[in-house]
């Protein structure tokens, strides 16, 4: 090896490591940030009151609308993705199992609908509740926010799903049983863990977004009441507390992203958890 | 216990299935067509191309030229690239290559957290940090005058963002090329270095390239965080430290007006069929670099 190449290798080596630290701190700076702003302005008003009189001047009152509405609409979307999504999720591996050509064509489907920018699906979202003529809703939202995760929901259920052997279909069909109950029964429970890192997952994905919200929930100062009211968003709730000169509103928006944050890691935490203990109903091969 | 008999219950639960699975399918076709069906009325009046390059963007006039907006998302995008190729390449190589397993078991649970935090938390970072940090010390340092706000504070931020989706791929990609190529290189005496820049980036480029388009197309269609620090104004760009304006933040920041102005609506659903065409296309195109990689 000639000089050259070794301080070739050596100066590589350095700029690998410094863009490996260069992530990790970022994300701990992100991470630092949202907290260092966030601590100082949350309070328990906050977590409990909906805005008062003259709120958004930096009077009283707290973000529990948007707290309450961001949970009902992550909810409500995420149970109605895994309505249509793990039905799609087994029908590919089970029922189009000998069908390779059907089951690429679908994913390659799944993962061009995954690509899709969330403004889009807003503004899908939004020309749908024009041509029915609902106004901006809970529903609305759920409906928009549903579309958004459900290929992310399917993909993740799918890369599960997809490991399930084939051996132990062929066990259960010999026992007599038909194709939906191999779906329903057996492939579900083989894959619980993974199925609920998928929904919580989603549930993530879906809490997370404003762009699809911005058009189709609506804002309120109210507690979410109903499916056909409008209801208030964290993620908006932060723009828009963000977007406001007065600086005890900005520091409300930080305290706002906090709570999100915070949301999200937990979710996450409690994704791997889960996983680890739905082991036991697995049979192992 | 049951309400239906075994071969009821199966075909209820087909039924569902095939229903469900229809829809997803047809999912990015009902996209376009709602999409193209509210735009029409624009394109009726207004040729493409028109659209496309007029430079005037002045609704209440009935002038709407998307061109400020197509170079503001191209610039973001572009600038974001530059930053995320590189990193994510550097340290995709040295987890997949140099360092031992646990590492990788620290790396997972990062890129997992960034992938996580929403786009609008990742906006008032960029307002925290990015925007001061450009506007007290990188745009001085430089002798340029900038408010911040700017396509180099959007692009960096929206580099960061897709970073742990560009990355995860990568790492997939370089820990699916068998061992036995590295081994092979080894053994006739080339070293680890050489090893990665002939074979292995070799062998895995198709997959890199996918990577990076998947990257691309996903930064294209960044709204919110984008939105928070370009600095949303019509106007073509002269350097990154110029605001801009990008068509996903665009269609955002209107849509509370759209309805009051004649074919204002129409031409932000315009903006997000050309949104969801430019997504679809990079996602196609890098999808067969992928089904090329896979086949060798």
């Amino acid at each position: 090896m000639t000089r050259a190449q070794k301080i070739e290798e050596r100066f590589f080596k350095l700029l690998m490591i410094l863009a490996t630290y260069f992530i990790l701190a970022i994300l701990a700076v992100i991470i630092y940030s949202i907290f260092e702003k966030g601590i100082k302005s949350i309070s328990w008003e906050m977590l409990t009151q909906v805005p008062q009189g003259g709120y958004y001047y930096g009077k009283g009152g707290g973000i529990l609308n948007a707290i309450l509405g961001s949970l009902a609409l992550a909810f409500g979307a995420t149970a109605l993705a895994f309505i249509i999504g793990l039905p799609v999720a087994l029908y590919l591996n089970v029922f189009l199992i000998r069908h390779k050509k059907v089951i690429s064509i679908i994913r390659f489907l799944l993962d061009l609908v995954w690509g899709i920018p969330s403004i889009v699906y807003g503004a899908f979202g939004f020309s749908l509740m024009i041509f029915f003529g609902l106004q901006t809703s809970l529903l609305a939202g759920i409906l928009t926010v549903t579309l958004f995760i459900l290929p992310i929901m399917i993909r993740s259920m799918d890369e599960i799903l997809c490991t399930v052997p084939i051996g132990l279909q062929e066990a259960a069909y010999s026992l007599g049983s038909n194709k939906s109950e191999i779906a329903f029964k057996i492939f579900t429970r083989q894959s619980v863990s993974g199925i609920i890192t998928a929904v919580l997952l989603s549930f993530g994905r879906g809490i997370g977004d404003a762009a699809a919200v911005l058009f189709t929930a609506g804002y309120t100062d109210h507690l979410p009441n109903g499916l056909l009211e409008p209801v208030a968003t964290l993620p908006l709730s932060i723009f828009f507390q963000l977007s406001s000169p007065v600086p005890e509103v900005q520091n409300r928006a930080y305290a706002s992203a906090l709570v999100l944050t915070l949301i999200i890691l937990i979710v996450s935490l409690f994704s791997r958890g889960l996983g680890k203990r739905y082991h036991k109903t697995k049979i192992n091969f | 216990m049951y309400l239906l008999n075994r071969a009821q219950r199966h075909t209820v639960n087909s039924t569902w299935m095939i229903i469900s699975l229809l829809l997803v399918a047809f999912l990015p076709f009902l996209l376009f067509i709602g999409l193209y069906l509210k735009s029409v009325l624009l394109l009726h009046d207004y040729s493409l191309g028109d659209l496309i390059f007029s430079k005037t963007w002045k609704p209440s006039s009935g002038k709407f030229g998307f061109y400020p907006f197509i170079v503001g998302s191209i610039w973001v995008t572009v600038v974001a690239m530059l930053i995320t190729a590189p990193v994510c390449l550097l340290t995709a190589i040295y987890v997949t290559q140099y360092t031992k397993k646990y590492f990788l078991r620290i790396m997972h649970p990062a890129i997992d957290i960034l992938a996580g935090i929403p786009s609008v938390v990742y906006g008032l970072w960029g307002i925290l940090v990015i925007v001061p940090f450009i506007s007290r010390y990188l745009g001085p340092w430089l002798g340029i005058r900038t408010m911040g706000y700017s396509i180099l504070a959007a692009a960096f931020v929206l580099s960061i963002m897709i970073i742990p989706f560009v990355l995860n791929i990568l790492i997939e990609i370089f820990r699916s090329i068998p061992t036995e190529l590295k081994e092979a290189a080894l053994s006739l005496g080339a070293t680890q270095w050489q090893t990665i820049k002939h074979v292995l980036v070799k062998k895995a480029l198709p997959g890199i390239i996918a990577a990076f388009g998947f990257g691309l197309a996903r930064a294209f269609g960044e709204t919110m965080a984008v939105l928070m620090v370009v600095g949303n104004v019509v106007r073509l760009p002269k350097s990154v430290f110029d605001p801009g304006y990008t068509l996903p933040a665009l269609i955002a920041n209107n849509y509370g007006e759209m309805l009051s102005i004649p074919k204002y609506d129409s031409a932000l659903m315009f903006a997000a069929l050309l949104l969801l065409a430019v997504s679809l296309f990079f996602n196609l195109v890098m999808h067969f670099f992928i089904v090329r990689y896979n086949k060798f």
